[in-house]
């Protein structure tokens, strides 16, 4: 488990980090989300005691890390793949990491194989590919067999297929018990992986729900629907007061439950090919709660997204 | 633009049911738990050993090494050989000289593989990000800091003495026999244990500017200044007290302790072991501010 207890971070007059609590539990992925700069990565920093707060704490199950016995035994992290010596090879950066934990070294070549770097062990990481420096990365967080995980921006760069191993991993991670913590500021990445998010802009925390229901509480879930007789089912839900749109071939629905939908349609018997709910994509809601917080303003009046498809009544 | 991505993933995209390709199902590691038992103290000799591989897990090392002995042992048998020649040409014209000193001369270049050898054992981490790989291992950063300079100290003071005895040895065989002294002469073996030491402190201060620093760059910069150039500026310095600070400078103190003599009329003033002991205390005070900045800055 992770508790950060009010934290801030200030540097000279910039507050990365201001008064941010939350805590991680074990057995989930908890994303851990918010724009560039918002204070994701300085938070990581503190938690892993490479940065030292203006004020507050930062706890790994009810201990500062500074105070962990073999913290690596206790918690693994990859903060930023290049973090290491490119002059050593795979299986020098991990034996040091080993040895200085009192980890068995025969466990480096356990989490070269779980990672797929054994071919590569020998290599030095110069010539490594960000791919698979991320893949280092997370051999170096198992080395320990950790309780607790953290991940900043891993699929950063990564190729598709790196994308969905470290997902698959970080969700097998979680299944096991452990605590995972990731970040990243792409919203449909957050989407599949975690269960639960923390969401913060300019420091400060915004959010702390469930995933779902993060998304099923923006406004713009809507009901999709496909039937033959698509005019008669729109003069229908047109005579209920319901505003409808065309979109990608679907009768799209605001304020409605499929249930409705389906229910007058069978009234009517009226033929019904698909019929589900349109979730706003997790980008419109992030966009939506962190529009007060984002560090620049873009113009996003032509960012297209689903809550913005309003149909007009003709 | 529709959205494909669904609010919420199923739970059967959960780890149970993870695609057999991915690793993690091939890997050992894949069960609950390896049975990795968690040291109940932390040791400092753990991180010691950490060190020391990390020090011999990159190629800089054995180039600094190689380095320290070539061109130390290669000017030791420059300027015996030249000393040599002199004599034999204008005896007169040849001031007096200790011989162990003669040999060791190569230490004045020598010092300074050491030196980059020294700031690169801590700055590298700081310029690569691998600190921050580093730190997280080893919180304890005086802990961290303390063990990269013991593994340090210790390689420079063997490869220093295998440097020292190899210059003497290679240096004295330009001497004439009457110039030759032998490992058990007086002071003898405690100037070439002291190029030794010599050796060992001068990277010492490459690593205190190296931590203090944390880039090559400037720590190599500041140490070939304060080893090397500032050490015989300082002799320009009017007055008693000029000659005061010049023969506690670093080098010119550090250096006393490789003369197995009394110093004929030398520069240096200071006894073997007080020149060392500057020497030391020197290089000692900026690692302290460097160790008080490593604990209070940010990684």
């Amino acid at each position: 488990m992770i508790e950060v207890q009010d934290l801030t971070k200030r540097y000279g007059s910039t507050v990365a980090v201001d008064r941010l609590s939350f805590t991680v539990p074990p057995g989930v992925v908890t994303g851990f989300l918010g724009p560039n700069g918002a204070g994701k990565s300085t938070t990581m920093r503190i938690i892993l005691g490479l940065d030292r707060p203006t004020s507050g704490r930062a706890l790994i199950d009810g201990r500062p890390y500074a105070s962990l016995k073999g913290p690596l035994h206790h918690v693994g992290a990859l903060l930023d793949a290049k973090d290491v010596h490119p002059g050593r090879t795979a299986k020098a950066h991990l034996t040091a990491l080993a040895l200085s934990n009192g980890i068995p070294t025969r466990r480096v070549g356990e989490v070269l194989d779980l990672t797929g770097l054994s071919a590569v062990a020998k290599k030095r990481i110069r010539g490594f590919s960000l791919g698979m420096s991320q893949r280092l990365g997370i051999a170096a967080t198992m080395l320990g067999d950790p309780d607790v995980l953290m991940f900043d921006e891993p699929v950063n760069g990564l190729d598709p297929e790196g994308i969905v191993w470290i997902r698959t991993f970080m969700r097998a991670m979680a299944a096991e018990g452990r605590t995972v913590l990731v970040s990243s500021h792409l919203m449909s990445e957050m989407a599949l992986t975690a269960d639960h998010l923390i969401v913060i802009g300019r420091g400060r925390l915004l959010a702390d729900v469930a995933t779902r229901a993060f998304i099923e509480a923006s406004s713009g879930n809507s009901v999709r629907v496909r039937s033959p007789q698509r005019d008669q089912l729109e003069s229908l839900l047109r005579g209920k007061g319901l505003a409808t749109t065309d979109v990608d071939g679907y009768l799209q629905v605001q304020g409605v439950t499929p249930a409705q939908v389906g229910d007058l349609a069978a009234a009517n018997r009226l033929t019904v090919h698909e019929l589900f709910v349109q979730n706003a994509s997790l980008e419109a809601a992030f966009m939506e709660m962190t529009s007060a917080s984002v560090e620049y303003h873009a113009d996003t009046a032509d960012i297209p997204h689903t809550t913005t498809t309003q149909g007009a009544p003709r | 633009m529709s959205s494909t991505v669904p609010g919420s993933v199923p739970p059967s995209r959960a780890a149970g049911s993870v695609t057999g390709h991915v690793p993690t199902q091939a890997g050992p590691g894949t069960g609950r738990r390896v049975t990795l038992v968690p040291p109940a103290t932390d040791r400092f000799d753990r991180v010691a050993r950490a060190e020391w591989s990390k020090l011999w897990s990159v190629r800089s090392t054995g180039w600094s090494l190689l380095a320290l002995v070539v061109v130390t042992t290669g000017i030791a048998a420059l300027a015996c050989w030249g000393t040599m020649t002199g004599i034999e040409q204008s005896p007169e014209e040849v001031p007096p000289f200790d011989t162990v000193n003669l040999t060791l001369a190569g230490l004045s270049l020598g010092q300074l593989a050491a030196a980059v050898l020294g700031a690169m054992v801590i700055s590298t981490e700081y310029s690569t990000g691998a600190i921050r790989s580093t730190l997280t291992a080893t919180p304890q950063r005086l802990r961290l800091l303390s063990a990269k300079a013991l593994v340090f100290i210790v390689v420079a003071l063997v490869v220093g003495l295998v440097t020292c005895i190899l210059s003497f040895v290679v240096g004295q065989a330009f001497l004439s026999e009457r110039y030759r002294v032998d490992f058990g002469d007086p002071g003898v073996s405690r100037a070439l244990l002291g190029g030794a030491l010599y050796v060992a402190g001068s990277g010492m201060f490459g690593f205190a500017f190296g931590a203090l620093l944390r880039q090559t760059a400037g720590a190599i910069t500041a140490a070939v200044a304060f080893l090397l150039v500032l050490p015989p500026l300082s002799q320009l310095l009017p007055g008693s007290w000029g000659d005061t600070v010049t023969e506690h400078f670093t080098s010119n103190a550090g250096q006393a302790i490789t003369f197995s003599q009394s110093v004929p009329n030398g520069a240096v003033g200071l006894s073997p072991w007080a020149g060392y002991a500057w020497f030391t205390a020197e290089w000692l005070l900026i690692l302290a501010v460097a160790a008080v900045l490593m604990v209070r800055r940010d990684a």
